[in-house]
């Protein structure tokens, strides 16, 4: 559970962009959370009110967009997503050693301000 | 009122911590420190594992931990025994260790003085694996007696991790501990990860681990000097 500290540092970030964009308030943030980042969707959004108290993003809204975890399976040379329920196999060919493409994503992506 | 808009922004979260973590791992690479952390649940034998370690190495090299945990000394207090250089990070209700606080620690050290730093995390298998901390190696610890799917349940740390090591093995007959599960269950989740099976307590297995460590110490010596002659060279 190290979602509130998670929250926290998107509050940084987005304080950040907010001052070089010249805006007061934030409405809206858009996140990029993958399945294989650690961080849980539900955790970071019950975290949110308590980071964001107090500051220009009081009341924000977070959207997320889950990111699955893609691999690139290096013998059928194609992009595949997995369940994660089976591990890192090529959910195809079974292959043991895909390397990851997709899925560690921690992003802020974008922010709607006034 | 003016009308909402829509600013991009594309940052990683953690930009905070990774470009602490970056400014640590060239810190760590001038001083010539080989830089190693460890990554458990509560309980897997961290501690009793880094103790030997630390007890081995001493005998040939200068070696130093930070260790992580809520709140108590008591696993710097028992590191010491090994008369290593040794500092206990309590994070209070952090459950893992950051880039910043492992600068904070270290200030006061001549880093210079060190081969070797062990870095010791909060006992967890979730929120580390987020974290960079510097290091050369990141080593994910589980135990005989935690069940062989532990990575299966558990597969960012495992695959992000370098190495595994399975602790207690002196206690593997009675936990009914089938190692061969336990090693295509790390293979999933981390093709090809280097494994050691090992007890600390019994001192089984713990020749290997040394073996390989100073190895790879002496290799990231050998390409750091390198590198540093070709550097002068031009």
């Amino acid at each position: 559970m190290h979602e509130l500290s998670i929250a926290l540092s998107i509050v940084d970030i987005a304080l950040e962009s907010l001052n070089e964009n010249g805006g007061e308030k934030v409405e809206t943030l858009y996140l990029k959370l993958g399945k294989l980042s650690g961080v849980i969707k539900e955790s970071l959004v019950f975290s949110w009110e308590m980071a964001s108290a107090d500051t220009p993003l009081e009341g924000s809204r977070l959207v997320i967009e889950e990111v699955p975890v893609v691999v690139n399976c290096t013998i059928c040379k194609v992009e595949r997503e997995l369940n994660l329920l089976n591990g890192f196999n090529c959910p195809v060919c079974q292959n043991l050693a895909p390397t990851i493409v997709n899925g560690r994503e921690l992003e802020l992506t974008a922010l709607e301000i006034i | 009122m003016s009308e909402p808009r829509l600013v991009e922004v594309r940052q990683n979260i953690l930009k905070h911590n990774d470009v602490l973590a970056r400014r640590l791992r060239r810190t760590f690479r001038r001083a010539g420190v080989f830089v190693v952390s460890l990554v458990s649940s509560p309980g897997s034998g961290k501690t009793e594992f880094l103790e030997t370690t630390l007890t081995i190495l001493k005998e040939k090299y200068r070696v130093a931990a930070l260790v992580g945990d809520l709140a108590t000394g008591n696993d710097a207090d028992r590191l010491a025994r090994s008369e290593a250089l040794v500092r206990q990070i309590t994070t209070g209700t952090v459950c893992h260790l950051e880039a910043a606080m492992i600068e904070n620690a270290l200030q006061d050290w001549d880093l210079e003085k060190l081969d070797f730093l062990f870095v010791e995390n909060v006992g967890n298998l979730v929120c580390p694996a987020s974290y960079d901390l510097g290091e050369n190696l990141r080593v994910v610890l589980m135990s005989t007696t935690e069940g062989e799917d532990k990575p299966l349940k558990y597969p960012t740390i495992f695959n992000t991790s370098d190495v595994a090591i399975i602790t207690k093995m002196d206690l593997a007959e009675v936990a009914e501990f089938d190692a061969a599960t336990a090693g295509s269950s790390i293979a999933e989740v981390h093709p090809g990860m280097k494994v050691f099976k090992l007890s600390a307590k019994k001192n089984l297995g713990m020749d290997e681990w040394i073996d390989w460590l100073t190895g790879e110490f002496a290799d990231s010596r050998e390409s750091e000097s390198a590198k540093s002659a070709f550097s002068s060279r031009s």
